[in-house]
Formats: C-alpha cells, sequence, structure tokens
C-alpha cells in the first residue's frame, strides 16, 4: 500500500488550487487520499495530524508543494501523479469568452482549436497561397489549394513534400472536389457512388460528375489535381496520388481519369499507373492525341467529357461498351432554329464560364474543320485579340485572368457574359451562341434568372436588325444542386434558348445550327 | 499524418468563406479562419511557411527551430530568479564602466535620444557630479565624453529611460537554476523620478538617500537570508492579488515589505532606518518592477543563445526605436520605430503630449507577464481605458503568440490557466498578432515625469526582420 | 393609464404560459418571458402579503413606498460608513461592565444544551482559559448547571468567527464608525488549525489564547492607538477587493495590507526586538488574521444601518451552527431563524462531508455589508471550494445583485468593470426572486475540538425571510 511524497520546488499555488487538485487526485480509482499543501509549517503540522509527513514533506520549503499521494497499488499512484502534473501544468482551461468564438487567424490556431482537421482548403491570394499550403503540411494536414497564380518552383516544392509525408496537395487552381460526399469549392450535389474522379480539369470534373448524376450512379471521391499537375515541371504527382487513393480506396470501383494532355513522359507515368489501377480507369486527355492512350488494358479512352461519364456508368453497370460517342443524336428544335438564320449568319461564338467547356467546343468545332479564335486557344495562331476584325468563329473563357482579376468569377457574376452577348447579337454575321450555366454551391444562387433576359434582349436586338440569333444552352448542374437543374433549364427555355444535355452537345448543335457537320449539305 | 480518404473530412478553411458553409452543407466539419497575409509579399510568406516545424520529419527547418525552442522554453521556466544582494555601485559590478551611461533599449547615441532619456541622462551626470548645473551637464553629454550602452548589453534593465550611472546601487538577480545574474537599479520613485526624465534637486537628493541608506540597507538585510530572496513565489502569488507585474506591482511590493521587514530587523539597523527603508518600499509605486524585471532579464538572458531558437529574450524600447532580441540570433537587435502607447492620460495632457514607447520594462512581457498576465491585473485595466473582458481576451489573444503556459505563473481569472509565455517570431509573423505591453506614458519633455499609463504593441517590423534574419542564418530564405 | 395601454405598441412582460410571449412576438410586440415561480415557497398569503408590500412611485403613501423611502435611508448609512481600528480593549469585560459570568456566542441565542459540537467545545475552552473550571469535564458541568449565561455577541454589538465564543478576560478590537458614531467589537483571529473557534480546547489553545491576551494585544493597542485617527478599514477592505480577497474566506491580501499599515507603528513603538519580531511573525503568518477585522468594520457599518423604522433591509445574518438568523432594520432586535444548511465545498485532509458541523459564525455580517459571497467575483480561486469555474464566481455576484439595495461604490470589483459590491439585502427581494443570500464559509467539525474540515459555500434559509416579511407587514398593518 504506497504512499509517495514529492515536492513540487519553487511553485506557489494557491491553497484553493491544491485543494481542487487533490479532490482530483481523490476521486482517481485506487487513490485511498492526497494531500497537496504548500511547505508552511502550519501546513506540515496538518499533514503530521493526518499521518502523511513523509521525510520528502518535512525538508520542503515554504515556496514548495508538498504532495503526498495514498494509493492502492503503484500504478494508481503512478496514475495521480501523472494526474497531478497535469493539473499542476496550467493549461488545463477551456478557451471561452470571445477569445474563443474567434475565428483562429492561422493555420496552427486552426489545428489547435480543431485537432482531428485532416484538411486545409486554400483560396487566398496566389502569392501566399503556397506559403499557407506549405504550411498546413507540415501540421499533417491535406491540402485543397483553390488559388491560382502560385508560383510554379512552390507547387513542385508542397507537392514533393505532400508525397514524402503520405498527404496530397489537390491544386494550385483546383476549382472543385469531393470527398466522402463533401464538396470542396465550386462543388455540385451529387449522389455518392462507386466511380472515383481524378481530375486536372475543374469545370470538366464538375461536368463529369453531373453527368454521371444524370445517369442515376453517383460518385465516391472527385480528387482536383490544378491544371498545372500534368506538365512536366510538376510531373504529375498529385495525379498520379489520386489514381493511387482511388486505386486503393474499396468504396470505388470505376475510375475517371481527365486531364488536359500531359507532357508525354508524364502521360506515359501516368497511363502506367492507371494500368495497374486494379480496376477500369476512363480516361480523357482532352485535345490530346487518342492513340496516347488507345490499347492499354484496364484503360478506356474517350473524347468527351459527357462520354466519360457515359462510359463510366456503362462499365459500372458491366453494359456492353456503346459505341464511341463521337457525334451526339440531332437535337429537336435544331432544325427550326436552323431555318431562322439568315444565310450569312454563319458565325459561332462560345461565352463559357467554364475553362475546359471552352475547349471541348474549340476541339469539336476544329474536328469539324472549322477556324475557331479564343483567349485560350491550342493553337497560338488562333489567339482571339479584342477588336479584331473578320472573325468566323469564336470562344471566350471568362475565368481566365484577364476578366477575373480584381472581378469575382463568371460562376458568380455574370455582367461580363451578358454584355458580350448583347454585343454579339448586334454583329450580322454571328448566327449561334453558346451559353454554360454552371450551378452547385459556390455559384450564382440563380444564373438563369439572370441570363435569360439577357437572351431575350439579345434576340429583340437581333429581331430588330431583321435577324435572327440562336442561343443553345446547357446546364452544368444536378437537381439536387441549389439552384435545381431543372428550374434553370426551364427559365433558359422560355427565354428562348436550345437546350443542350452537356457541353459537347452543345457544341455540336451550334456547329449543326450554323449550318456545319452533318447537315451542312442542305444548306 | 491525416489520411484523406479517411472516414471523415474536418476542415479548415482560408479565403472563400462560402467554401467552409459548402463543406458543412456536405455533412464536414469546418472552420473558416480569420485569415490575413502573414508577410508583406509572397516572397517573405513562403519564407516563414519553411521555418515551422513538422512532428513527422525531424530534419525540416522549422523541427530544428522547435527543438531549439523547447530547450530556451525549458531554461526560461526553469529559472529561479532570487534576489541575492544588492551591489554598493554600478562600478563595482563592472569596474570597466568609466564614464558610461546606460539606457533603455537598442543603442542610440545622444542626439537621437528622446527627451526624457536626455533628461535622465542630465539628472544622472548631476548626481555622479559630472557636471553642476543642468546646462553643463547637457554640455558633456553633447560633448562625446560619456560613452552610452544599452543597459541590456550588461544584463541590467530599467524602467522607462532605463539610466544606470556608476554610482547607483544595483539589485542584483541570480538564476539558480544556471547562475547567471541580472541587474536592475533600485527604484527612485513614481512618476517625478529620474527615469521618466525629471532631475529637479529632490530627484537628486532621493537618488543619494537611495545610494547611502537604502541600497546598504537592503544589502544587509539580504545578507541575512539564507540563499537571497526567491523573487518568483513572490511574482506567483501577487498574479493572485490583481498584480499583472508591470503596470500594477501593488500585491508584489506590499508582499516584499513584508519579506524584507524581518530581515531589516535582523540586520542589526537601527530602527529608524529600517522604517527609512521600509517606508521608502512603500511610497515607491512600482518598488517591485525593477525586481520583476531583473527577475525577467535572468529567466531570459538564460533562454538566449540556443542556436536555432526562434524565441524573443528582450523587449526594449528607448523612446525613439524598439528593438528585441531572439535567443538563436546573437546580440542583434531588430529594431523598428517606437510605436505610440494609447492608453489613459492624466489632465491637463493629452495624447500629443505622449512620448512614444520607452523603457526595457517590456522585458517582463518577454517572461509571460504584464500584458500576457493582463488577466490577473484587472485592477488595473481602467487605467489603461479597457474592460475586464476585454483585458482576458488580451491575454487569451496573446497566447496565439506564445511557446507556453507557464505553470508557475497562473492567472485566477483565467481559472487558474498560466500565463501565455514565450514569445515565438514566427508565431508572431504568422498570426498577424504583436506582443502587447503594458507601460507608463511619459511627457515628451523632459523633466515633466509621468503623465499616464498604456498599452503599446511592439512593431511588427522588429518580427519580421527576425524572421528573415532566421530565415537567412539556417538557409531558409528563399 | 389604460390610455397608454393603446397608445403605442404594447411591450409585454410574460410570466406564466411562455406561448403566450411566443404569440406575441409573432405579430411584433416585445415580449420578455419570466422565469416565474410561485414566491415563498408556494404559500400564496405570502405572495399576497409580498405583492402589497411592493414600492409604488406613482403612490408614496403606499406601504411599498415607505419601505422604499426607509431603505433608500438604511442604505444610504451603509455606503457612508467609516469603520475605522481606532483601539484594542485588554478584556472584554472593560467593554461590556456588565458582563459577569456571560459567554458571548455567534448566531441567533441558543441555550447550552442546543448548542453544536464546536461551540460547546469553545466554551468549555473559555471556561478553562477564564480558570472557572480546572478541566473540560468540571467545565462541562458547570455549564450543564446553567451557572454560565450565553448571549448573542450581536446583542453586544460584537462580532465572532465560526463559534464565536467571547469571553470576559479576551481583549477585543474596538471599531468606531466615524460616520455616525457608532463602535463594534470582536476577538483576535488566533490562526488557523487547533483554534477556539472551531471548539478546539485543549492546552496549547488556552496558551495561545493567554499570549493573545497578554502579548499580542498590548502590542497591538500601543500600534493601533498610535495611529492617528486609527486604521482605514473599509480602505483596506476596498484595495484587497483588488487583490483577490473577497474578504470573508480569503483574506490573504486583506492580512497582507493590514500588517503593512502596522508594521512601521509597531517597530516604532517601544517594544523589546523578541516581542516585535514575534507580534510581527503570528500576523504574518496568519493569512486569515484580517477575517475578524473585515467582519467587524461590517458589523460597524451595518449597526448604523439598523433601526430605520419600515426598512426591509437585512442588518444582520449569523449561524449558531443549529440555526441562522436575521435581523432586519425596521423591525428591531428580533431573530428570524430557520434550520442551518450544511455547506458543500473541500475538505482538508483526512475529513469528508458528513464531518462537517451545519453553518456556522457571525461572519455573514460581512456578506451582510457585501463582501464575501456577494463579492465572489473578486476572488476566482474560492469559488473553485464547489467546483465553480471564474465565471461561476462572477455569476454569484451578479446574482446577488438581484437581492440588493445598492451597489457600494467604495466596494469596486474589478472583473466587473468596477462596478461595487451588491450591497443591502432587501428581505422582499429574496422572498420575490427566490434568490437566497449566499455566504463563503470555512467548516467545523462537528465534534468539539477536532477544528477546522474544510471550505465551502452554503446560503441562507428561506424561512428566515419569508418570516422577516410577515412581521413587516404586520408592522406595517398590512395583511
Amino acid at each position: 500500500m504506497p504512499i509517495r511524497s514529492l515536492v513540487k520546488a519553487d511553485l506557489y499555488k494557491d491553497s484553493v488550487a491544491l485543494m481542487r487538485v487533490a479532490e482530483a487526485l481523490t476521486a482517481l480509482s485506487g487513490v485511498r487520499r492526497a494531500t497537496l499543501l504548500m511547505g508552511t509549517q502550519a501546513n506540515k503540522a496538518i499533514l503530521a495530524e493526518a499521518a502523511m509527513l513523509t521525510p520528502e514533506a518535512i525538508a520542503a520549503r515554504p515556496d514548495d508543494i508538498m504532495a503526498v499521494i495514498d494509493g492502492a497499488n503503484d500504478a494508481a499512484v503512478d496514475a495521480a501523479v501523472a494526474r497531478m502534473n497535469e493539473l499542476l501544468s496550467g493549461n488545463l482551461a477551456a478557451e471561452r469568452g470571445a477569445a474563443a468564438e474567434r475565428a483562429p487567424r492561422s493555420l496552427a490556431l486552426g489545428v489547435a482549436r480543431m485537432k482531428d482537421a485532416n484538411l486545409a482548403m486554400i483560396s487566398v491570394p496566389g502569392a501566399y497561397a503556397g506559403a499557407e499550403a506549405l504550411k498546413a503540411l507540415r501540421l499533417g494536414l491535406n491540402v485543397f489549394l483553390f488559388s491560382d497564380n502560385v508560383p510554379v518552383e512552390q507547387e513542385k516544392a508542397i507537392k514533393e513534400l505532400a508525397q514524402r509525408k503520405g498527404l496530397i496537395v489537390m491544386g494550385p487552381d483546383c476549382g472543385t472536389a469531393i470527398l466522402h460526399g463533401v464538396p470542396l469549392g465550386f462543388a455540385n450535389v451529387v449522389r455518392r457512388g462507386a466511380i472515383g474522379l481524378i481530375a486536372a480539369s475543374g469545370t470538366g470534373l464538375q461536368e463529369v460528375m453531373c453527368q454521371i448524376d444524370r445517369r442515376g450512379e453517383g460518385v465516391s471521391h472527385a480528387i482536383g489535381a490544378g491544371g498545372r499537375d500534368a506538365s512536366e515541371a510538376i510531373g504529375g504527382i498529385t495525379l498520379m496520388q489520386g489514381l493511387d487513393l482511388l486505386a486503393a480506396d474499396a468504396e470505388t470501383r470505376v475510375i475517371v481519369l481527365l486531364s488536359k494532355p500531359p507532357a508525354p513522359a508524364v502521360a506515359a507515368a501516368l497511363l502506367d499507373r492507371a494500368a495497374a489501377a486494379g480496376k477500369p480507369v476512363v480516361a480523357l486527355f482532352l485535345g490530346g492525341d487518342s492513340a496516347m492512350v488507345a490499347g492499354r488494358k484496364n484503360i478506356l479512352a474517350v473524347r468527351t467529357l459527357e462520354e466519360a461519364a457515359e462510359r463510366a456508368v456503362a462499365t459500372l453497370r458491366r453494359r456492353a461498351t456503346p459505341s464511341r460517342m463521337t457525334r451526339a443524336p440531332s437535337l429537336a428544335g435544331v432544325k427550326r432554329e436552323q431555318a431562322r438564320l439568315r444565310a450569312d449568319q454563319r458565325g459561332l461564338r462560345g461565352l463559357y464560364s467554364g475553362g475546359t467547356f471552352c475547349s471541348e467546343a474549340q476541339l469539336i468545332w476544329r474536328d469539324l474543320g472549322l477556324k475557331t479564335r479564343s483567349n485560350v486557344p491550342f493553337d497560338k495562331d488562333l489567339l482571339l485579340v479584342e477588336g479584331q476584325k473578320g472573325i468566323e468563329h469564336a470562344v471566350v473563357d471568362f475565368g481566365s485572368d484577364e476578366f477575373t482579376i480584381g472581378r469575382p468569377h463568371p460562376m458568380i457574376d455574370m455582367t461580363m457574359r451578358v454584355e458580350r452577348l448583347l454585343k454579339e447579337a448586334r454583329d450580322p454575321a454571328v448566327g449561334v451562341v453558346v451559353l454554360d450555366v454552371v450551378l452547385g454551391h459556390g455559384a450564382h444562387a440563380d444564373p438563369a434568372g439572370v441570363l435569360a433576359p439577357a437572351i431575350q434582349k439579345a434576340k429583340a436586338e437581333a429581331r430588330a436588325k431583321r435577324r435572327y440569333l440562336s442561343v443553345v444552352a446547357f446546364v452544368c448542374g444536378t437537381e439536387q444542386d441549389p439552384q435545381r437543374r431543372s428550374d434553370q433549364e426551364n427559365k433558359l427555355r422560355k427565354a428562348g434558348a436550345l437546350l443542350a444535355s452537356s457541353s459537347a452537345a452543345a457544341a455540336w448543335a451550334a456547329a449543326e445550327i450554323a449550318g456545319f457537320g452533318k447537315n451542312m449539305a442542305k444548306r | 499524418m491525416r489520411p484523406l480518404v479517411a472516414p471523415s473530412v474536418s476542415v479548415l478553411n482560408l479565403g472563400i468563406g462560402d467554401f467552409a458553409a459548402t463543406a458543412r452543407a456536405g455533412g464536414a466539419r469546418a472552420i473558416h479562419l480569420d485569415w490575413r497575409p502573414p508577410a508583406a509579399d509572397g516572397e517573405s510568406a513562403w519564407a516563414l511557411a519553411r521555418l515551422f516545424g513538422d512532428d513527422s520529419d525531424k530534419d525540416a527547418v522549422g523541427s530544428r527551430i522547435d527543438r531549439a525552442n523547447r530547450e530556451a522554453m525549458s531554461r526560461l521556466l526553469d529559472a529561479q530568479p532570487v534576489l541575492v544582494d544588492v551591489a554598493r555601485r554600478a562600478s563595482e559590478v563592472w569596474p570597466d564602466l568609466g564614464r558610461t551611461i546606460l539606457h533603455a533599449g537598442p543603442p542610440i547615441e545622444w542626439g537621437r535620444m528622446c527627451r526624457p532619456m536626455r533628461g535622465a541622462i542630465i539628472g544622472a551626470i548631476l548626481y555622479e557630479g559630472w557636471a553642476g548645473t543642468p546646462k553643463a551637464a547637457g554640455k558633456l553629454a553633447t560633448s562625446g565624453e560619456i560613452a552610452f550602452a544599452p543597459g541590456h548589453h550588461r544584463g541590467a534593465v530599467g524602467a522607462m529611460a532605463g539610466v544606470v550611472s556608476p554610482s547607483m546601487p544595483l539589485f542584483v538577480v541570480r538564476n539558480a537554476a544556471r547562475g547567471n545574474i541580472a541587474y536592475a537599479p533600485i527604484a527612485d520613485g513614481g512618476g517625478r523620478s529620474l527615469q521618466f526624465g525629471v532631475y529637479e534637486t529632490e530627484v537628486g537628493d532621493r537618488l543619494k538617500l537611495i545610494q547611502r541608506f537604502i541600497g546598504p540597507g537592503l544589502k544587509r538585510a539580504l545578507s541575512t537570508l539564507e540563499g537571497g530572496l526567491p523573487l518568483k513565489p513572490i511574482i506567483a502569488q501577487a498574479l493572485h492579488m490583481g498584480d499583472e507585474l508591470h503596470g500594477r506591482t501593488t500585491a508584489a511590493t506590499s508582499l516584499v515589505f513584508r519579506a524584507f521587514t524581518r530581515p531589516l530587523l535582523d540586520a542589526g539597523l537601527d530602527r529608524r532606518t529600517v522604517v527609512a527603508i521600509l517606508r521608502h518600499i512603500q511610497s515607491t509605486p512600482g518598488f517591485f518592477l525593477n525586481l520583476a524585471m531583473a527577475a525577467a532579464k535572468a529567466a531570459l538572458d538564460a533562454a538566449h543563445g540556443v542556436a536555432d531558437s526562434s524565441l524573443v529574450t528582450a523587449i526594449a524600447r528607448n523612446g525613439v526605436e524598439t528593438g528585441i532580441r531572439v535567443s538563436g540570433l546573437g546580440e542583434r537587435w531588430f529594431t523598428a520605430p517606437a510605436e505610440m502607447p494609447s492608453g489613459v492620460i492624466v489632465p491637463p495632457y493629452t495624447a500629443v503630449d505622449a512620448n512614444p514607447d520607452l523603457g526595457d520594462s517590456a522585458i517582463v512581457e518577454a517572461a509571460g507577464l504584464g500584458a500576457f498576465a493582463l488577466g490577473a491585473g484587472l485592477g488595473l485595466v481602467t487605467a489603461v481605458g479597457g474592460t475586464a473582458e476585454a483585458a482576458l481576451d488580451l491575454t487569451r489573444d496573446l497566447d496565439s503568440v506564445t511557446l507556453a503556459r507557464n505553470p508557475a505563473f497562473t492567472l485566477p481569472a483565467l481559472d487558474f490557466v498560466g500565463a501565455p509565455t514565450g514569445i515565438d517570431v514566427r508565431k508572431v509573423v504568422d498570426n498577424g498578432v504583436r506582443p502587447a505591453i503594458v507601460t507608463a506614458i511619459a511627457h515628451r519633455q523632459a523633466g515633466l515625469g509621468q503623465i499616464g499609463m498604456g498599452l503599446a504593441r511592439a512593431p511588427m517590423a522588429c518580427f519580421v526582420g527576425a524572421v528573415a534574419a532566421l530565415a537567412r542564418a539556417l538557409g531558409a530564405a528563399s | 393609464m389604460t390610455k397608454q395601454l393603446i397608445a403605442r405598441a404594447p411591450t409585454i412582460v410574460n410570466l406564466g404560459l411562455g406561448d403566450f410571449a411566443a404569440t406575441a412576438r409573432e405579430v411584433g410586440a416585445a415580449a420578455l418571458d419570466i422565469a416565474w415561480r410561485p414566491i415563498g415557497d408556494g404559500d400564496p398569503r405570502l405572495a399576497w402579503l409580498l405583492a402589497q408590500l411592493a414600492g409604488d412611485p406613482a403612490d408614496p403613501e403606499s406601504p411599498g413606498a415607505r419601505i422604499d423611502r426607509a431603505n433608500q435611508q438604511a442604505v444610504a448609512r451603509v455606503l457612508a460608513a467609516q469603520p475605522m481600528l481606532v483601539d484594542v480593549v485588554a478584556h472584554a469585560r472593560e467593554a461590556f461592565p456588565d458582563m459577569g459570568r456571560t459567554l458571548l456566542h455567534a448566531g441567533p441565542p441558543i441555550a447550552w444544551e442546543r448548542m453544536c459540537g464546536p461551540m460547546q467545545g469553545a466554551a468549555i475552552g473559555a471556561l478553562l482559559y477564564e480558570g472557572w473550571a480546572a478541566d473540560a469535564d468540571a467545565a462541562r458541568a458547570l455549564l450543564a448547571r446553567g451557572e454560565i449565561a450565553f448571549n448573542p455577541c450581536h446583542d453586544h454589538g460584537a462580532v465572532g468567527p465560526m463559534s464565536g465564543i467571547i469571553s470576559p478576560s479576551m481583549p477585543l478590537f474596538k471599531v468606531r464608525n466615524d460616520d455616525a458614531g457608532n463602535v463594534a467589537f470582536t476577538n483576535i483571529n488566533e490562526g488557523i488549525g487547533k483554534v477556539l473557534r472551531f471548539g478546539a480546547n485543549g492546552p496549547e489553545v488556552i496558551e495561545r489564547l493567554r499570549w493573545i491576551e497578554t502579548a499580542l494585544a498590548p502590542a497591538l493597542k500601543r500600534a493601533v492607538t498610535a495611529i492617528d485617527g486609527g486604521i482605514n478599514l473599509k480602505a483596506i477592505q476596498s484595495r484587497a477587493l483588488a487583490m483577490g480577497d473577497e474578504v470573508h474566506s480569503r483574506n490573504a491580501a486583506s492580512t497582507s495590507l493590514f500588517l503593512e499599515a502596522i508594521t512601521i507603528p509597531l517597530i516604532q513603538s517601544d517594544l523589546d526586538d523578541a516581542m516585535l519580531r514575534e507580534v510581527l511573525r503570528s500576523i504574518d503568518g496568519n493569512s486569515q488574521f484580517f477575517l475578524n477585522l473585515s467582519m467587524v468594520s461590517a458589523k460597524a457599518t451595518m449597526d448604523a444601518a439598523h433601526g430605520v423604522a419600515a426598512s426591509s433591509m437585512v442588518t444582520a445574518m449569523a449561524r449558531n451552527g443549529v440555526t441562522v438568523g436575521i435581523r432586519v432594520s425596521g423591525l428591531g432586535g428580533r431573530w428570524f431563524e430557520a434550520a442551518a444548511d450544511t455547506p458543500v465545498g473541500l475538505f482538508f485532509p483526512g475529513f469528508k462531508a458528513g464531518d462537517a458541523n451545519a453553518d456556522l459564525g457571525d461572519s455573514a455580517i460581512t456578506e451582510t455589508a457585501g463582501f464575501g459571497g456577494f463579492s465572489l467575483a473578486a476572488s476566482p480561486a474560492l469559488v473553485q471550494l464547489v467546483g465553480g469555474s471564474a465565471d461561476a464566481a462572477v455569476a454569484y455576484s451578479q446574482e446577488m445583485y438581484d437581492i440588493t439595495i445598492a451597489r457600494n461604490p467604495a466596494l469596486a470589483l474589478p472583473r466587473l468593470d468596477f462596478a461595487g459590491a451588491p450591497t443591502g439585502v432587501d428581505v422582499r427581494k429574496v422572498v420575490d426572486s427566490g434568490i437566497r443570500p449566499v455566504f463563503t464559509t470555512g467548516m467545523a467539525h462537528k465534534v468539539a475540538g477536532i477544528g477546522q474540515v474544510g471550505a465551502g459555500i452554503v446560503r441562507a434559509p428561506m424561512v428566515c425571510f419569508s418570516q422577516a416579511l410577515v412581521a413587516l407587514a404586520e408592522s406595517l398593518g398590512v395583511g
């Protein structure tokens, strides 16, 4: 029956505080008595009365704490001593008051507040974002890095560190992700399911998820890698980590890999990784050479976002792989639109808020032999210069830096697109305008509510000039999104827009209306 | 490690606030940070980020810093400052002192000194008898025949002007844990005292009284105490009696009055002298402050010089600049223009009369007292123009820039948590929280003395400079 | 009046069904729910009496308005009091010449047989100290025969902590209220451990009492009388409130301040060196030394406010270990009593909850004047006795504002941004709100002679206040 006696030198405590500690120790199982007193003569007399005045206590000075613990066994006394040290550490009181209410100012303070945090979501200005990501990794957090304009050296450094630590950096410039059904960034509400996605393309990822949802399947995880991950400088670190994660994830049965064309070495490494995933991988290198992907075991090459979704769903359902969707069936209403255009209205315009949609339109129209200019062209020669005359076809990514510096993203603020739509309506050569409407968390609460009047106004202006203006729109979103896809589509339809089911379908329909592609012969 | 594809997602969000709401809507827990850029540019932010430690990577630069800080902090927290002696005169402590006058804060030459400091130096020259009139004293000070040096360079600290001249007696505080020694002059009075730049006759008379009776009397009293007078228990008790040990030392002074009574009687002094000394202790506001400062200095000096440590081991103001020193960065001062304290100024004076932040006394903040323990000194709060709740919040807030809570110095109003102790330059810059300092406010003219009490903040530039130097020293600069 | 009802939108105070307030709020009215419970232990008669005693500024002749005016007068005397320690009386019998063989005790009147253990133990000790009995058995026999008279300290303008036993040879502190001129007395604190006030009566206790009588008291008398005007106790109490004391259960700061005030006069007196050191050491080593001075300061303060006709302000709360009694300014010398509760708190090593005696001592006079439990916000350390946080300490003080008449500007509470301590309990407010005054207190072992077993917190019984309310109504012809 051990009595242990300790002296904590030079540690003054209020007698009441010491009584509290003693009470807490006595409450521990196996502790019979516990006493803490400052080492004054009067207190030593008290200990003597209680037959607890040990030689150690006798030697204590008035500024020392005398602690005497009487326990059933050594283990109980050890536990009591540990608890005592903890209680005397001055560390125990919970945060209270306004400071506790106030948001923490740094990641380190945030981790102190949320001890089990496992993800830092960073959308601060790009110049600072890399530093925050580095701090997050040092704290053992994964990173969702929405910010863009992060220096490439920093991106490389943080991704390499993440790789060493078994963490992941999604981004920079990662617009969306879904983990365990938790939407990150600009995310749509999609059902949970067995398809895992890893993408170096924000809106592309959103579109594929929405198309999967529309087909009745769901998403296990959707991991973004950032637009630059597939570059030679970064080497696809995150894409490969994402592939590995999804390959290992029991919930995921089919993987979708989505990226702009990677640097050749990166592409090879990625495809090797994908081939070894042990589950089917639907791969889309948007704008790349499909031969690069073709012919590999486990890997299904596709050409459009919608096709990626279709393939993934079919594979999951073990249905026969559908024939390659090189072309969507004509939309009802295409013919009517076509008929209303004047013969000289051959110009196509795409006014996009999503960068991947802008790319997809360029690719589809390129395949139809059209010369399409853009502010983000695949070919430098096709760079769109403002005020340029004699443009045949053009697509604009309003999410590109030149439009977003100092201004909200076009998914939130549609002013720029509305102005541009009205401007295109006044151009007698323009026949069809394509608009994307992106829904989900973070997007505008009612984008169709803003765009529909603008569409009506643009059509009215064309009508005033005795022309017709065809507007093709598509909604990237789901019925569960806060804005609700069908509501948005109805508003657009009422305004006179032709609704396409996907980005690719919209691009094809627009071309068809303007007399290119399948029905070109008719004109 | 925190696996990503784990059963749950717990998010810290910085930047766009909506993202936190989105994550919550999806069932995650999310905290949105009150984030501000931690540095003037991305490059410095990156350099700072590289200095943060990593529990799973002991070779990381930041992990080296963390280890160094643990060593520095254990030296700081384990310090046992004991008042062991009163030196008869400063020149006995430092035989090479010659005609040097020590002053508060980082180095500064006569031409740039603020007026209260100049006033104190004139007073010291008169007291030393090096000149017969204030005018002659001023001339001598200008002539270059008097050397000036920070007290910190000799292990000494002084409140306000912090002036120590060769004949002044000094408290000798020894850190029993490591044997290092710190010094501080004996407080010579309240607002109208030498250290506020007042050099009228009564001030000189009081300095002489200290030199002839009080210093020697206290010395004899201490000689009767085996092992001296431990200061840490007095500080700990005073924190439970309404002192934060910078702006308010009432309780500590009362405790030291009690502690000295018996030794003074035992020292064989005549009762009149005993009464004179006790009266001096009792009637000198902030008598204990100098002892608290010396105790803090003794503890922080022990923590200084730990390679790679980012712990602040001194904050000091000369009335023109505020300077800090960092444990792992040697003797270098990181300075920036001293700021104006804000607080309560006694009429007829107003804020325009105030001198910028002055004195070595911020050493107590560096040791986790003063503003860092303001939650203990609620009695002081109205004097510095705040509410009790705000004072408690300030103490909680300063927790975000410190490395530990001092188990020896607990704060009753915060349920006896330890005072946040040990400023980490990295945390100051990262969190954008500047250390607060409780301070007396001197009139900017010499001779007018104290005009108020308030709070000041150490300038961010000091810490930014220190972080950059640390990054360079560790090869982590970008 | 009725016009006002429709002159603007209604602002409603709702008691009873909470739904009604919600309904009112739905249509845009401001409505506040009251946490109403039946008052006065559910006695409707009492509720009606209380309602009749409610103040009404528009009706100055109403009984309640008379009470309000009387209370303002009474509390003004409390706020104006200037209790000064002016003397140390060598023996109680000099202060009370007709004392004879009387022992004064804490709380309301009580006979020997009904006394609690600690009080009996203290009485036995007092007999030994006085030399009226040779040993404890003889003392007990003497007391059982009724040869010793007992009287409450309060009836003599005195107060004593715990058993509060004052016998004729004990020296007393004498305090004069410079504002009203009244005086009050208390005994000198013996220290902690085995002491008479907790019922200990062994030889060392008696020895200590004799040392106080023959050495300490004369020394203090010399020093106190050498100070011009005496020592300002209220100033010490006020400063101590900013130094972590609530000046009832915690007196560390006030003792330090008192010691500071008395040290120089002691040194300047003609005490020899040895005696000087002994006296200083005895105070220095007893962090509760100021308790008795805090009590007597409060007594001198509250006595000045006693006897204001129609006032419902409480001027004394005292415990004899069996009952708690209160006195009310407008109700003369009458005690309103109820059975004492047992404090909850923390125990010294070797003791447990069952060992504690019921609430004991005159020290609740400090709460009566605004200290102790009423000033708990000043002393977060103490609330730990009942497992509370610093916020809980603040909450106790805030609660006491609901049952008091004034905030004492001289007793500023730093934690409440220097709001004055809640001062002057109004029996009406206690009965109406159901909030009972809270005391911080030491706990005595219920067996005589063992001493203090812990410290804690306890509340005054409601019955004291409801009885006082009935008496007040009667005295004002209401009912």
